[in-house]
């Protein structure tokens, strides 16, 4: 089968997000970007299901600024086969994207598409499900493993209790969490020959996606500091202080 | 505004994420709530009970025994035709089902809000919560994730909301439930406890992937928020990730041998010094 990957340029995980001063959003300028940790699980599970054989082809793709070329490069050279970027500046919220996804998904016909259960700029964790939602397809989340079975894909979720494993009919979604793999480090040849495999540009006007916003974002601030705490010397002063504030009797 | 709140329960009970749903719903407008489930019969009668709570739908049938989103969601999505918000608590049955119902309204989801500040102006944590976002929505209905630890909880006695059953729509034939490994355990669920005690050995993530503890005793951005009265961090430095998950606590302690580590940024009452003398000296002299 084959298998349509998101991935999304986003902050380093690494880089600490800085608040512009007038209140506009995190200033990006000159800040490290990459791909999304959690995409870069979904690549790495595709290329493990071709590994296995159950995967034919992997298609990645990525809507935003020319920029997600890098993003996307980083995808062929892990292992993707071809990429598809579709261009815009504007930032285009979840509910479009997964417009733009589901017509590429119609386009593709791809067995399942595996993506990042969120993207660690936005936190909004809904482009997988609204994809699943707009296609009718069955959707597995926050997956820590995948297993295709015939015409069909278990999925063991990450739930608050624990575990949870749902059989979903093919075609479908899967949003990946942190345990389904380790994704691998591309290597120097891949990474040369990644440069050579074919990327298509697109827009979403292409697809007939109208992505204007539905959120506006009227400020951006910095979460309220704690006021700065004491330091104690000893177990003894720690316990004193307990005692004081009421948590121990 | 009619809001309809997505009732969140497990095993025949009511959880607790609901109860700081109906807040964050009640400063919208009327509340009244969805519960979808098998044999959920006590579930509503104890969701009638919360304070404040107008009408309880109460779907149940064996399509919603097991929260699939692919049953659920058309469900809410067909009720939606009668309110203006859809509020659901962040959990994961939450934030499963909510954006695959905003997606059927063609709605843009309004994710995990801290604070409700006008009828279509919300806070949000974004970045992991190193900043904080004032979103104004401009779609007719809305569809909301409410973050637990950011409004306190509605009274779960005192209401008097009428229950009635609405007709199922059915098994969507998509998806089906194979099994579960849930923690069996005495200790109450991590988002709801007083005190939590969190060890480098317990919950930091290289520690989780380490094999020492089971994933819902993750502290951080992707895992379990929490903000118990007490929270005690032993050994941990205190990455982004994990203070995204905690800084809302009420009393924060931390101890560490790294006097410079992250946490004492946030910690109320810092310790520095060797976790394997100070801890036992601790637990002794308690």
């Amino acid at each position: 089968m084959k298998l349509l990957v998101p991935v999304k340029r986003v902050i380093d995980y690494n880089v600490k997000p800085r608040v512009k001063a007038d209140g506009t959003g995190v200033d990006l300028a000159n800040v490290k970007m990459s791909m999304n940790p959690f995409d870069e699980i979904a690549v790495e599970e595709a290329i493990r299901l071709k590994e296995k054989g159950v995967a034919t082809e992997i298609v990645a793709v990525s809507i935003g600024p020319a920029k997600a070329q890098e993003t996307l490069r980083t995808a062929l050279a892990m292992g993707a086969d071809r990429a598809i970027l579709v261009t815009t500046d504007d930032a285009v919220e979840p509910l479009a994207v997964a417009k733009i996804l589901a017509a590429i998904a119609k386009e593709e016909e791809p067995g399942m598409v595996i993506l990042g259960k969120q993207a660690i700029d936005d936190d909004s964790n809904q482009t997988g499900q609204m994809l699943a939602a707009l296609l009718g397809w069955a959707q597995g989340t926050f997956a820590s493993k995948v297993e295709v079975d015939g015409e069909a894909v278990n999925v063991t979720r990450e739930v608050d209790g624990g575990l949870e494993t749902l059989r979903l009919k093919l075609p479908a979604i899967v949003t990946t969490d942190l345990r389904l793999n380790e994704p691998r480090y591309a290597s120097l040849p891949n990474i040369m020959k990644a440069k050579s495999k074919p990327l298509a540009q697109k827009t979403p006007a292409d697809y007939g996606v109208d992505t204007a916003p539905r959120l506006q974002t009227l400020s951006v601030r910095e979460p309220s500091k704690r006021e700065a705490g004491v330091k104690v010397n000893s177990v003894d002063e720690l316990i004193d202080h307990l005692r004081t504030v009421g948590v121990i009797g | 505004m009619k809001c309809l709140v997505l009732v969140e329960h497990e095993g025949g009970h009511l959880k607790d994420a609901t109860l700081s749903a109906v807040t964050a719903a009640s400063k919208l407008g009327e509340v009244h709530l969805l519960v979808a489930g098998q044999g959920v019969g006590a579930v509503a009668n104890a969701a009638a009970k919360i304070a404040g709570v107008g009408k309880v739908h109460v779907a149940d049938d064996a399509a919603y025994g097991h929260a699939l989103a692919e049953n659920v969601a058309p469900l809410a999505a067909s009720l939606m035709a009668h309110h203006d918000a859809f509020v659901v608590p962040s959990t994961t049955t939450g934030k499963n089902v909510a954006p695959r119902v905003a997606a059927l309204l063609d709605v843009m989801q309004i994710s995990d809000i801290l604070s409700v500040e006008g009828e279509d102006t919300f806070t949000r944590p974004i970045y992991a919560g190193n900043a904080i976002a004032t979103v104004k929505s401009s779609d007719s209905k809305k569809v909301i994730t409410v973050r637990g630890t950011a409004f306190e909880k509605a009274a779960a006695e005192g209401g008097s909301g009428t229950v009635e059953a609405v007709s199922a729509a059915g098994d969507q034939g998509l998806s089906s439930f194979v099994g579960a490994e849930i923690a069996a355990s005495e200790r109450p669920e991590l988002t709801s406890a007083k005190i939590i005690v969190s060890a480098a050995v317990g919950a930091s993530r290289a520690a989780v992937d380490a094999g020492y503890a089971p994933n819902d005793y993750q502290v951080g951005q992707t895992g379990k928020i929490v903000a118990p009265e007490v929270y005690i961090a032993i050994g941990i430095s205190g990455a982004i990730q994990h203070l995204a998950g905690m800084k809302d606590s009420k009393l924060i302690v931390a101890i560490n041998k790294d006097e410079d580590a992250p946490i004492f940024q946030v910690a109320d009452l810092g310790l520095v010094g060797d976790l394997f003398k100070l801890v036992p000296e601790l637990t002794e002299k308690l």
